[in-house]
């Protein structure tokens, strides 16, 4: 039988505020432990939250990003278990009126578009952390992350492959990143995935059980449980079994996912709506005020980069991977009109190999843009050959003369000859110098040309415009 | 000095009569000699009590002084006092020093009054007997063998007993008002959301707020000048422009129209109370007031609506007492859910757990609709009546309980029983309504008797009017059982 | 409606709550007469009305994202039961 994997995404996303969603404490990672847990975040009796706007900003951000609808009022519910990193007894979130409602996002799967619908995404508050270290065989608690800002933007269950999964999440990552909602640090847990999965045999509608498989802190993981998950429920069904609903945790090291808790085990939560909190009514001029202020969509500018530029599907997307990026090339671009498959080049290609190659991110890159874009044109105005700008891009990175590309050309000696008659005086020499391999060329040896080529070019060091020593040898020859 | 009313004594202290140390001094004392008996306060602190009053004499000896500068208030164990155990009547806390203070308690800091000790009550505010608490019964100061009503019951007792000029209670269902009845004092639940609920230990936060209790209504009036007043870590605390509480009160009452609910007067009252009210309404009906019969279709399903919500909301707001960040911790235990078991078994009281148990039901999967959202349909019901009484009349009377205090243990076996002594008063706390009962005479084995006096939302300065005409043509207030 | 001994255990475990057998036999008979007195509600139509979360119809307001507590760990950890290494000891937390 072909089956069919069915997959949707809860993303837990941390909001970048200063203070946490409902206290005045930081929201610094990394803090020495419960330093940054005020009375509230500690639930001491007697204690009250009150809502941070940051994060309601932010919600209302991602919202009108994903065209969603933002709904007003929406409402804050608990969601009551016990867990030692929960000091309340119960969790702020959002039940029945989530802050936003609806939405979609599009992904790119081998060339072409696919939209993921989104459910909702709720304001809520993140768990402390329990460090398993052994006290003595007990745990210790760590209440820095409690009543963090998170917001949980669950997906509907469109994505079909742990491929579209991982590209869909790798677009959301990159769009709270781009609309400045969440800092996207993995490591950290500032971006944590939940993966439903289902399968179903294909071509058939009805929805398999499904298995939630819990805290996948990378893309990798990501991809590596989905795909074990479906195996193994297609094993289980494949041998006439049944998939039993239930929480599972991925183990890494394992490389397999194992049963959490089941359903029958699972909380009764007795949401209802927190007496603590009023109903949140985000008024239209609100709205209207964050619509106004939020940066062009990656959708958009990737949109643009193809129609304006005519670059090609793949180029805008890997430039409006992130804003950075984005910004960067945008930066150069306006410097160096019309050239911007140059451009796009260069930063997909030297740019982010060095990048990479050093671990930095494009905001740390030592070579600004109006500094790639002197170099650029150098290449475009024929003072330097693509292959010398590489020599002198590597000396502007090492940060050599000030990264000034002129006075590096000219003490590398790497300006090109461009006079076209001082390339046929060298053509001139070339040719009479090996009589017998224009003779080959005459006589339809097409290989002759090119060693020809080889001839002029190492008799100029490399430094002779290639274009125009073709151009002038074929007319000679041909002449 | 002990029968003075606040105004006596903030006159005295600014005359140098005695100075604030010298008048904390004999509460304390009085405190230490009758305190044993009555079981009023859970924690007396001299020293942190008399550097206060050091403070508020210095005050004083300023020109800073205010109306309440200087002057003892016992404060209920529910309100977390920086420095100051603070049990909210449970084993749970009964190790928690407040690292913090509550938003009233900054208050009355700042006025520069006094904190004269913690009060018993309830264990978690539960009860209407002030039979719950882990800190033993306290007893009515009228007749020792009856109960002085709950929660707040530490607090009535205190002040009926004068071991403290005034004093702080809370009201969830009635638990201002019916203990200030039962003790023959005057009591208030403000409307909801201007009293801080910051700091005060939570029991149904959207019932929960916070009132003084005191001799008179007067004493009454300076006592929410201090306590009322928008705060900002209260996302339910309410911000309007501050009411001065005393300016109504010589107004005349005439053309004052009375309402009476037909429910309330139907059965369930006994003899003894329903006669104190019609004696009550002859003295209003003096002061030029007259009664017209009103109708609260739904009132009479407070109780139930009570009992789902005010104890769901308590099983969440008591999930936070697991022994893991402060309380109490069992001692022994096999694994962290057992630790969370025991801790909370050993930790809470039989009320409270009964509550909880009530609550997480009636939250629970497949309970929800019948249960919670159905009582917040009929809380609406309710607000709506009286919405539409208070069309008809300015004001609602009736008793506050349906009897005297009755005897210590006579109804803690039964709580349906303990249950209905709030009859008359949850309704209140569902609308979030003004409500106060003030002492119109004694009924049964001369325990003392509360007319209880409701009003409109925001109408409490003109509530105050109403008390204080009262009891500037009677004396009930001014009576003391010792 | 009608609750069972198992279902007050179900209820007391779901509320962390430790009960005996007696215990729960003891509870039985005080919640069913509770909820036979919470059962009258059912008597009033409701089916048009909207429920009351609030005492008073006000909306949410909103802090501004400003830090303003502390780090005061060492006062709240002066109450707290068990602590080491600045961190609330627990029982193993086993996921």
């Amino acid at each position: 039988m072909q089956w069919e994997i069915v997959i949707g995404l809860e993303v837990h996303a941390q909001l970048s505020t200063q203070s946490k969603i409902f206290s005045g404490a930081s929201t610094a990672y990394g803090a020495p432990p419960n330093t940054q847990a005020c009375v509230i975040d500690l639930a001491l009796p007697g204690v009250l939250p009150v809502l941070n706007k940051g994060a309601v900003e932010r919600a209302i951000r991602f919202g009108l990003s994903v065209g969603a609808k933002i709904n007003s009022p929406s409402i804050f519910a608990r969601k009551n278990y016990f867990y030692p990193d929960l000091p309340k007894g119960y969790q702020i979130s959002q039940y029945e009126l989530p802050v936003v409602q609806g939405g979609s996002i599009q992904i790119q799967m081998d060339g072409a578009d696919k939209n993921i619908r989104l459910t909702r995404a709720h304001l809520e508050e993140d768990a402390g952390k329990s460090l398993h270290e052994d006290f003595h065989g007990m745990s210790g608690i760590d209440l820095n992350r409690a009543g963090t800002p998170l917001l949980e933007i669950v997906s509907e269950p469109d994505m079909r492959s742990s491929a579209e999964a991982v590209a869909y999440a790798k677009t959301l990552h990159a769009l709270v990143r781009w609309i400045g909602i969440c800092d996207g640090n993995m490591q950290e847990g500032s971006f944590r995935c939940d993966a439903n999965v289902s399968v179903r045999p294909r071509g058939t509608e009805k929805l398999g059980t499904r298995c939630e498989i819990k805290n996948l802190n990378s893309f990798r993981f990501l991809e590596k449980a989905i795909d074990y998950e479906a195996r193994r429920q297609i094993e289980i069904l494949e041998d006439g079994g049944a998939i039993r609903q239930e929480t599972r945790l991925y183990d890494a090291s394992k490389d397999e996912t194992r049963t959490m808790r089941t359903k029958e085990d699972a909380n009764d939560y007795r949401y209802f709506p927190d007496p603590d909190l009023l109903p949140l009514e985000i008024p239209a001029s609100w709205i209207d005020q964050v619509r106004s202020a939020l940066p062009e969509l990656p959708q958009v500018r990737r949109d643009r980069y193809m129609s304006e530029f005519a670059l090609s599907a793949y180029d805008a997307s890997v430039l409006t991977s992130s804003r950075e990026t984005a910004d960067y090339f945008e930066s150069t671009i306006r410097q160096l009109p019309a050239q911007e498959k140059l451009c796009a080049n260069w930063i997909m290609g030297e740019i982010s190999g060095q990048l990479n190659k050093e671990g930095l991110e494009i905001s740390a890159c030592p070579i600004t843009p109006s500094q790639l874009a002197t170099l650029l044109k150098r290449i475009s105005d024929g003072t330097i050959s693509g292959k010398a700008a590489k020599t002198v891009f590597e000396s502007m990175w090492n940060g050599e003369l000030e990264k000034n590309v002129d006075a590096i050309i000219a003490a590398k000696g790497l300006k090109q000859i461009s006079d076209d008659s001082a390339i046929e005086k060298l053509v001139d020499q070339v040719l009479a110098a090996n009589a017998q391999q224009v003779t080959d060329y005459r006589n339809g040896k097409e290989k002759a040309f090119n060693s020809l080529v080889g001839q002029i070019m190492k008799a100029t060091h490399g430094k002779a415009n290639p274009a125009q020593v073709n151009v002038i040898l074929k007319k000679k020859l041909e002449g | 000095m002990f029968n003075a009313s606040l105004k006596q004594l903030s006159t005295q202290l600014a005359e140098k009569k005695f100075s604030s140390t010298e008048l904390t001094t004999q509460f304390l004392q009085r405190i230490k000699q009758l305190n044993p008996e009555y079981n009023a306060f859970i924690t007396v602190n001299e020293e942190m009590s008399l550097a206060q009053a050091k403070a508020a004499d210095k005050m004083i000896a300023a020109g800073q002084a205010g109306p309440l500068t200087g002057i003892p208030i016992a404060q209920k164990d529910i309100f977390c006092a920086k420095g100051w155990l603070t049990t909210c009547g449970s084993r749970m806390l009964s190790n928690f020093i407040s690292p913090y203070d509550a938003g009233v308690i900054e208050r009355f800091n700042q006025a520069g009054a006094i904190n004269i000790g913690k009060t018993n009550m309830d264990e978690f505010a539960m009860g209407s007997s002030n039979e719950t608490s882990y800190y033993g019964m306290v007893k009515n100061p009228w007749d020792i063998a009856a109960v002085p009503g709950g929660s707040s019951g530490g607090a009535a007792c205190a002040v009926a007993a004068r071991l403290a000029p005034a004093a702080t209670g809370t009201d969830t269902g009635g638990s201002i008002r019916q203990p200030a009845a039962l003790c023959g004092i005057s009591g208030i639940k403000p409307t909801y959301g201007l009293v801080s609920r910051y700091g005060m230990i939570a029991f149904a936060s959207s019932l929960d707020q916070g009132g003084p209790m005191a001799k008179s209504a007067e004493d009454l009036a300076l006592l929410l000048n201090v306590m009322t007043g928008f705060d900002p870590r209260d996302s339910t605390s309410l911000q309007r422009d501050a009411e001065n509480y005393s300016q109504d009160l010589q107004k005349p009452l005439a053309g004052l129209r009375i309402g009476l609910p037909k429910e309330y007067f139907a059965e369930g009252m006994s003899q003894d109370v329903a006669n104190a009210i019609e004696k009550t309404l002859i003295e209003y009906r003096k002061l030029g007031a007259q009664t017209v019969e009103v109708s609260l279709p739904n009132a009479p399903l407070s109780i139930p609506v009570y009992y789902v919500l005010a104890p769901a909301e308590a099983s969440s707001n008591l999930s936070r007492f697991d022994g893991v960040r402060y309380g109490y911790r069992a001692s022994s235990y096999s694994d962290l859910a057992d630790m969370y078991r025991k801790t909370r078994a050993q930790g809470f009281g039989a009320e409270v757990k009964r509550r909880i148990l009530i609550g997480t039901y009636v939250l629970s999967h497949g309970y929800y609709d019948a249960y919670y959202i159905k009582a917040q349909k009929l809380r609406r019901l309710i607000a709506q009546d009286f919405i539409a009484a208070y069309k008809q009349c300015d004001i609602i009377m009736g008793p506050t309980a349906p009897t005297v205090a009755f005897n210590l243990g006579e109804k803690s076996g039964d709580p349906i029983q303990m249950y209905l002594s709030d009859i008359y008063t949850s309704a209140a706390n569902l609308t979030g309504m003004p409500a106060m009962s003030i002492p119109i005479g004694f009924g049964d084995k001369n325990r003392p008797i509360g007319l209880h006096i409701m009003g409109n939302y925001f109408k409490e300065a003109q509530m105050l009017n109403i008390a204080h005409q009262y009891q500037l043509v009677t004396d009930w207030h001014l009576k003391s059982p010792v | 409606m009608t609750l069972s001994v198992s279902d007050v255990k179900r209820i007391a475990d779901l509320a962390y709550i430790e009960i005996s057998d007696n215990e729960a036999k003891e509870a039985l008979g005080q919640l069913s007469g509770i909820f036979d007195l919470i059962e009258t509600m059912q008597a009033v139509d409701t089916s048009t009305v909207e429920p009351m979360s609030h005492a008073q119809n006000v909306l949410q307001r909103l802090r501004d994202d400003e830090v303003t507590e502390t780090d005061q760990h060492e006062l709240y950890q002066s109450i707290a039961p068990q602590v080491e290494a600045d961190l609330y000891l627990v029982p193993q937390v086993i996921e």
